[in-house]
């Protein structure tokens, strides 16, 4: 991908000169584009198309990181994102980014880098003392001290633990970065752009399939970079080059570099994330800075590649100690030349491919250690044109240099030791296929002796999925561009037509090293391996710690990865874990494979939290409901309430008023007193119609619906099978085949999927039809004594109003000057109360045309606090009470359940539990002294008893300062219910430091007979 | 995991809420112990390891519930039908 | 073997050579007093105390694969009493009494954190909802406190205060609350029940029941019959599986739940964090990673893996109530089998067959629970009557209607 860094690159200030180990020619960097970077405060140079370590290692720069425990000087391992080492952090402040692998950064102008998890700085950390400390500190120390006394855990250890663990330090600002997301659906997935992954796009985008073409490196071509390879007469990179050049031509052919796929899920569904940027985003670029890509293909061709494995030998983990595989990348791919004296250390084949790279990059072999006693000829020939000492069945023993590799011990066969002076030891302890991504829906890697390594047993076909190239153990480049040709055949099903020139045939020969052995050489000059001898760098895993796990009864190889953190690092074990596996095979003396495999788990590689989120962020975490009358709401002041998705006005602030209990109790007043209007818009309103509509809502509803006349609304309550209430409403109905429903704002969804489900799984026998007409009628409330004089100026050209006409609960359909309307005489308040219900579209104007008709009795817009004032008042239930636990009988439905016919949820209703007498019911609370407030959710006790669970009676449940009574109310649920009513209890609430004496009362403080709703 | 509707295609999960396994019959309210066999069949499950006839319901799509058979080991889709007119595999 | 600063010492002088086994496996005799099948949190811990509390020790834990790696080791390491029911209530608040001394009880640190919970509330009502839980939880014996956004703003000014789509308006928070090392938990009570004389059977799964005259006389195995009187099953989200081989039915689904970790970075966050407008929840573990969890993916699984949308609702959840952490990345996901009941509560009881013992159902719930459950289970299996503080954890509850609702949910496993 193309640098896209926000800043102009500065004039070539940097040049090569600066960067002293940069080579004279060569190499995939622009050199016309010379970029200046910050490292710990240094201004170094590089080019673009430089990773932050190539460029630190152009520079020079070989101590880069502190390791994890021990804080023991690293340098930068790999070439990829299996890095275990060299972790940064990127960015300043909201910038900042930690945990950055710089092997697999794209370098960008102006990048500020910092080493992190050292203190006060890199070159001298004191950290570092844990490494005098560490014989103290083997796997799993902690669990074994660290107990005395008990409160030092989280006030003293912990802490200090907690300090000195974690990598770099993350921003506490918010993550100034947009992310997109995006959807694919391809008819081909390549993941891996190396030599199979190139020659499958070819052969199927020529056949015109749609493929998405991904890599997570910056750079397409994957190992086709990294190596002198030949294809044809074509060095391998510039083949690479002419493959990309061509697919870029297909239209149906889409290349996304710096595009890991880090997940594989059911459904052949694959997660995969492309960063977009390097550098910080200014806000005018209104860009994004990395994507998600959700892809759905009817076909995937995993051509992963392989990882390189280290090896297991004292102090294998200083600076300058680096996979042979790296070595060779930091040569031909960045022109960077990683050490000036080298060694290599290997036990295969293919790391002797590293010494003529070493050669033409000008650096000095001076040995080739190979563990293995014997080695083809043709792998020896490749170090015949060196002066290099080849040493075979030799092993390296040691290493010195403590910033900074310097010198390394070499016992040979027979047990004799020779040091040599180099600074880079490049080690090959074979590869690993790439196969994580392959195991995330549970397939079992298998052991492949061939390969020394594990593979995936076959492809998936099952899944539409093949696994091609290195990543299938086809390791030498003719092999995996066959393989690549043949996969891609399969998916066209046509016979592959694009005709391979001639390549090299690298050797892949391997005797594994996996551990050295406890006595090195033949003759009694055995000798061992001295120092600290790293299976997992980042994590600082010896093999002694796995040893101690082994001893210690941690057998199974996941409790050894747990017990000693083995492989749970940044790099997720890729460069450690089977070399770790091999030792516990051994210790268990059990084939490979046996118990342990590399299952990976998502992601495959780290992704920022702030990409998955994506686009749901901030004020779009979720989307945001508003009613037709919302500015109309806003306008008059309204305080909104979020009622799930939907903002509810809670209370209108009116001038001069300066806390929400006066709006709220001048709104209550003006119900009682006068007229107000509220938005109800929010409820759920369900159309039910067809031959057996009343059929239906009798077998769901408690009550009797059947029995509803035309033109009249019912109350109902509808439970859940299991016989507790599940929701309240009306039923209006509107001829003989149409209802109206309503239900509660909360339940608005719920209600109709329940519906849908008695409908469609239970009786899909009835003729009936239903949808949720909620979001297309806005409706609102008209209430208190001169609601009908406010309605009459609004509707009554179209609609008689009278008492005989439109008594309480009556409905009608009519059209108000042409609009389709629906008027309910129903009331939540207690007061002669209407609701109009008109297309949402003309809500607003409805709305304001009430505010402006009722001028004349003050009419007042209320909140969803009032309308909880007026219901507390009124004894009705709301949210606080149906929480799901309580029964019809709990809350005064009980006469409501019908005993002539079977309804949902009416068998249940009559188990022992829900028919106990003594269960808390529905009663209402107010202080014993005036004054007292008291808050929902105080508990119930006797007075005088203790405050324990056994002695609680009940809750309560909705609490409102009542203008109508003069005081503080409640409802509540106590056990025994109205047979209370006159007793005085404690409601006890401590979290608020209250404790008040309250009397039960009826539930009704205002009219029980219901006269005003008439008056 | 998708699953595919027979109304609207091929859908990620997303777009479906699970009921999880159908119990049997919905029993008839009147038999003599009707309140045993209600219990038995809002609240026992056979839950099995591999296929699972379940219930589904396509809410951000069609508002339709589904019959789908599914395994839970693999979650492979094995069948989908309509609730309404669907037979009990999924067919 | 004793574990100490001192045996660590001392040990390091002979280069960590002498430590004894932590994690003994042994092989199976052939009849024993009391088996459980089940090497999680639970089914160890049950083992323990049959042995410690109720002096059984001719006991075996069955485990199929290797102990510690279900859910005990899958979970989000929260431990907490939080509850607004009392039968929970009185339990998970034992439990946390049981934490609070376990390192010293079984001699093993378990990294019993006591950082606090903080449950994030987001509206008036909401507000109230955990005032109502909070006064039971003090009622149950549990701490609880009820904070105001200023004091929220003042412990964790990272969250979002200024552009949240559901703004914090407080929070409920239980000190006691914390996290606990989950492995350890696992390794602990393992070899604590080794030296008590448990037999720990790693790689022996049960393949079904010997049923004589509807009694349980014992249980075939992969590794042949062993015989006992007394079987108890505490498996998690196999609990169906077992039923199934035992001839009866459970009020259970198997559902998946994700879990998450972030790479390590320096202390961010200090204590457990609940968001209250969504699914999430999250602590820092002591190695420096974020350990976070949210909903259920919904669906029936035993395949201990999840989906991408549960993947972005949790991400998303998390990015809502504090943003800073867009810039830190996601390491590992996994997924773990839930045996989630049908009112949302374990069940700890005789099954419908004579000489088998059920503890399952756990939902979320079961890590936090573990030394309550292995208490309570041992002294059923052990006295054949139920212990004190699970009295209501009944299979018949179902059947009676004493369920155990915390969140109202009713019959539907994937709501609770």
């Amino acid at each position: 991908m193309a640098n896209n860094s926000t800043l102009t690159p500065k004039p070539a200030q940097s040049t090569v000169a600066s960067q002293p180990n940069r080579l004279a020619k060569g190499g995939q960097i622009e050199r016309s584009l010379p970029l200046s970077f910050e490292f710990d405060g240094q201004q170094l140079g590089a080019f673009s198309g430089d990773s932050l370590a190539s460029a630190l290692l152009a520079n020079d720069i070989k101590l880069v990181a502190r390791s994890f425990k021990y804080h023991r000087p690293r340098g930068i391992f790999s070439a990829g994102s299996e890095e275990p080492n060299a972790l940064m952090t990127l960015g300043k402040g909201k910038y900042r980014e930690p945990n950055c692998k710089a092997t697999s950064v794209e370098l960008y102008e102006g990048m500020a880098a910092r080493t992190q998890n050292a203190w006060p700085s890199i070159g001298f950390d004191v950290g570092a003392l844990a490494s005098a400390f560490s014989p103290f500190l083997p796997a799993g120390f902690y669990y074994k001290t660290f107990m005395w006394p008990s409160a030092f855990w989280e006030r003293i250890y912990e802490p200090i633990i907690r300090q000195a663990a974690g990598l770099g330090s993350a921003s506490t600002l918010p993550d100034p970065d947009q992310y997109d997301v995006q959807h694919e659906f391809c008819d081909l997935l390549i993941v891996g752009s190396g030599p199979a992954g190139l020659a499958a796009a070819i052969e199927a985008g020529r056949a015109g399939l749609r493929i998405m073409l991904c890599d997570e490196d910056f750079a397409m071509g994957g190992r086709l970079s990294s190596e002198k390879l030949h294809i044809g007469d074509q060095n391998c990179a510039e083949w690479a080059n002419s493959c990309l050049a061509e697919l870029a031509s297909m239209p149906n052919v889409r290349i996304c570099a710096s595009t890991a796929i880090v997940g594989r899920y059911d459904g052949c569904t694959y997660l995969g994330v492309q960063k977009l940027s390097g550098g910080p985003l200014s806000k005018a670029q209104q860009t994004y800075a990395e994507k998600l890509w959700i892809i759905v293909p009817a076909q995937v061709i995993m051509s992963t590649g392989a990882t390189e494995r280290s090896l297991v030998f004292g102090g294998n983990d200083r600076p300058g100690i680096m996979l042979a595989s790296a070595v060779r990348t930091y040569i031909n791919r960045f022109a960077v030349a990683p050490g000036k004296r080298a060694a290599i250390f290997t036990c295969c084949d293919d790391g002797w491919r590293t010494i003529n790279d070493l050669k033409a990059a000008g650096v000095e072999v001076v040995a080739v250690i190979d563990s293995r006693e014997t080695v083809k000829n043709e792998v020896l020939a490749l170090g015949a044109n060196s002066s290099a000492k080849v040493m075979l069945g030799a092993t390296v023993i040691g290493t010195k240099g403590w910033k900074g590799l310097r010198q390394i011990s070499v016992s040979d066969q027979q047990g004799d030791v020779s040091k040599f002076e180099v600074d880079l030891l490049a080690v090959s302890g074979g590869w690993n296929p790439n196969i994580a991504l392959a195991t995330h829906l549970g397939g079992k890697p298998i052991w492949c002796e061939e390969i020394s390594s594990f593979k995936m047993a076959s492809d998936d076909r099952v899944e539409n999925v093949q696994i091609v190239g290195a990543a299938a153990g086809q390791y030498s480049l003719g092999a995996a561009l066959n393989g690549g040709l043949k996969a891609a055949s399969l998916v066209t099903g046509i016979k592959a037509k694009f005709v391979l020139p001639k390549t090299d045939d690298e050797c892949f020969g391997i005797t594994p090293l996996w551990v050295l052995p406890k006595s090195v050489g033949k003759n009694s000059k055995g000798q061992k391996s001295r120092g600290k001898a790293f299976v997992d760098l980042q994590n600082d895993v010896t093999n002694t710690d796995i040893d101690l796990a082994w001893r210690e009864g941690f057998k199974n190889p996941e409790h050894i990865k747990r017990y000693t953190t083995m492989g749970m690092g940044t790099d997720q074990g890729r460069t450690g874990t089977v070399n770790g596996l091999a030792q516990i095979a051994e210790a268990n003396n059990e084939p490979m494979g046996l118990t342990g495999n590399i299952t990976g788990r998502p992601p495959y590689v780290p992704v920022r939290l702030g990409t998955i989120a994506g686009l749901h962020r901030g004020k779009y975490f979720r989307p945001t409901r508003r009613t037709s009358a919302h500015e109309a709401a806003t306008e008059l002041d309204a305080h909104f309430v979020e009622t799930g998705e939907w903002l509810r006005p809670q209370w209108y602030t009116k001038a001069g008023e300066t806390n929400w209990l006066q709006s709220v109790t001048r709104e209550a007043e003006a119900v009682r007193k006068s007229v107000g209007v509220c938005d109800v818009s929010t409820l759920g309103k369900i159309d039910v119609q067809g031959s057996d509509a009343a059929e239906f809502l009798n077998r769901v509803y408690i009550n009797n619906m059947a029995g509803v006349a035309v033109n009249k609304v019912r109350y109902g309550v509808m439970l859940r099978e299991d016989g507790f209430v599940m929701d309240d409403g009306t039923a209006a109905r509107f001829g003989q085949n149409h209802f109206v429903i309503s239900t509660t704002t909360a339940n608005a969804g719920k209600i109709m999927q329940h519906l849908y489900y008695c409908h469609q799984v239970l009786w899909p026998e009835l003729d009936v039809q239903m949808i949720s007409v909620t979001e297309q009628w806005a409706q609102y409330a008209i209430a208190g004594p001169n609601s009908a004089k406010a309605m009459k100026l609004l509707v009554g050209d179209y609609l008689d109003l009278s008492d005989e006409a439109f008594g309480f609960m009556a409905c009608a359909e009519f059209s108000l000057d042409g609009i389709p309307a629906r008027a309910f005489r129903v009331s939540f308040s207690g007061e002669r109360a209407y609701e109009i219900a008109v297309p949402a579209q003309y809500g607003q104007s409805i709305f304001n045309q009430l505010l402006s008709l009722g001028k004349e009795w003050d009419i007042t817009p209320y909140g969803t606090d009032a309308l909880a004032v007026l219901r507390i008042e009124k004894g009705h239930v709301s949210g606080p009470e149906l929480v799901g636990q309580t029964t019809a009988k709990d809350l005064g439905f009980g006469g409501m359940m019908s005993k002539k016919k079977d309804f949902i949820g009416r068998v249940l209703a009559g188990r022992a539990a829900l028919i106990e007498p003594d269960r808390p019911s529905l009663v209402g609370v107010r202080p014993v002294l005036k004054d007292d407030r008291f808050s929902s959710g105080a508990q119930f006790l006797p007075v005088g008893s203790s405050p324990v669970a056994d002695n609680c009676l009940g809750y309560i449940s909705s609490v409102a300062y009542s203008p109508h009574v003069g005081s503080w109310i409640g409802l509540g649920l106590i056990a025994g219910g109205s047979e209370r009513i006159g007793e005085k209890v404690r409601a006890y609430d401590p979290v608020r430091n209250k404790d008040t004496l309250v009397e039960i009362v009826s539930p009704v403080f205002i009219d029980p007979k219901g006269a005003r709703l008439r008056a | 995991m998708r699953i595919n509707c027979p109304y609207c295609g091929n859908r990620d999960v997303a777009e479906f809420s699970s009921m999880g396994e159908e119990p049997a019959k919905r029993p008839d309210p009147q038999q003599a112990d009707a309140q045993t066999a209600f219990v038995d069949y809002v609240y026992l499950r056979n839950n099995p390891a591999g296929p699972n006839k379940e219930l589904w319901y396509h809410g951000q799509g069609c508002r339709q519930w589904l019959r789908v058979n599914r395994n839970t080991l693999s979650h492979k889709i094995l069948g989908v039908s309509l609730a309404a007119g669907g037979d009990q595999n999924g067919k | 073997m004793k574990y100490s600063l001192f045996s660590l010492a001392a040990n390091t002088l002979t280069k960590h050579k002498n430590w004894k086994p932590a994690l003994v496996d042994a092989h199976p005799k052939a009849k024993y007093d009391a088996i459980v099948i089940g090497g999680g949190g639970h089914g160890l811990a049950t083992a323990y105390y049959l042995a410690r509390e109720f002096g059984l020790t001719n006991v075996a834990v069955l485990e199929k694969g290797a102990i510690g790696l279900g859910n005990v080791g899958r979970n989000t390491t929260i431990v907490r009493s939080n509850y607004l029911l009392p039968q929970n209530g009185v339990f998970y608040q034992h439990a946390l009494s049981q934490w609070e001394t376990l390192e010293k009880e079984l001699n093993y640190n378990v990294m019993v954190s006591q950082r606090g919970v903080v449950n994030l509330f987001h509206s008036d009502a909401q507000r109230d909802a955990f005032a109502r839980r909070g006064n039971a939880m003090r009622l149950s014996g549990a701490d609880a406190e009820l904070l105001g956004r200023d004091k929220v703003q003042k412990m964790m000014p990272f969250l979002d205060f200024d552009n949240a789509r559901f703004p914090i308006m407080g929070a409920l928070l239980q000190k006691t609350g914390g996290t606990v090392r989950h492995d350890a938990v696992a390794w602990g009570y393992a070899r604590a029940a080794s030296e008590l004389g448990v037999d720990i059977i790693q790689n022996c799964e049960v393949t079904g029941f010997e049923i004589s005259n509807g009694r349980a006389t014992g249980v075939q195995t992969t590794r042949g019959t062993i015989l006992s009187e007394k079987i108890g099953i505490s498996v998690a989200g196999n609990s169906s599986m077992l039923a199934q081989m035992g001839g009866f039915r459970l009020p259970i689904e198997s559902h998946l739940l994700q879990a998450f970790v972030t790479e390590a970075v320096k202390p961010l966050i200090p204590n457990v964090i609940t968001f209250g407008a969504g699914h999430f929840y999250v602590s820092q573990s002591d190695k420096g990673g974020l350990v976070f969890g949210g909903d259920l993916d919904g669906y029936n699984s035993y395949a201990q893996r999840g989906g991408i949308y549960t993947l972005r609702d949790v991400v998303e959840s998390g990015m809502a109530i504090m943003p800073m952490i867009g810039r830190i990345k996601l390491l590992r996901s996994w997924g773990g089998t839930v045996d989630m009941s049908m009112d949302g509560s374990p069940i700890i009881d005789r099954a419908p067959v004579e000489g088998i013992f059920v503890n399952a159902g756990w939902c979320y719930g079961g890590f936090k629970a573990t030394p309550a459950a292995g208490l309570s289970f041992a002294h059923l299996i052990a006295r054949d009557e139920p212990h004190k503080i699970a009295k209501a954890y009944t299979l018949n509850r179902f059947a009676s209607g004493h369920i155990i609702d915390e969140k109202g949910q009713g019959a539907q496993p994937n709501l609770h």
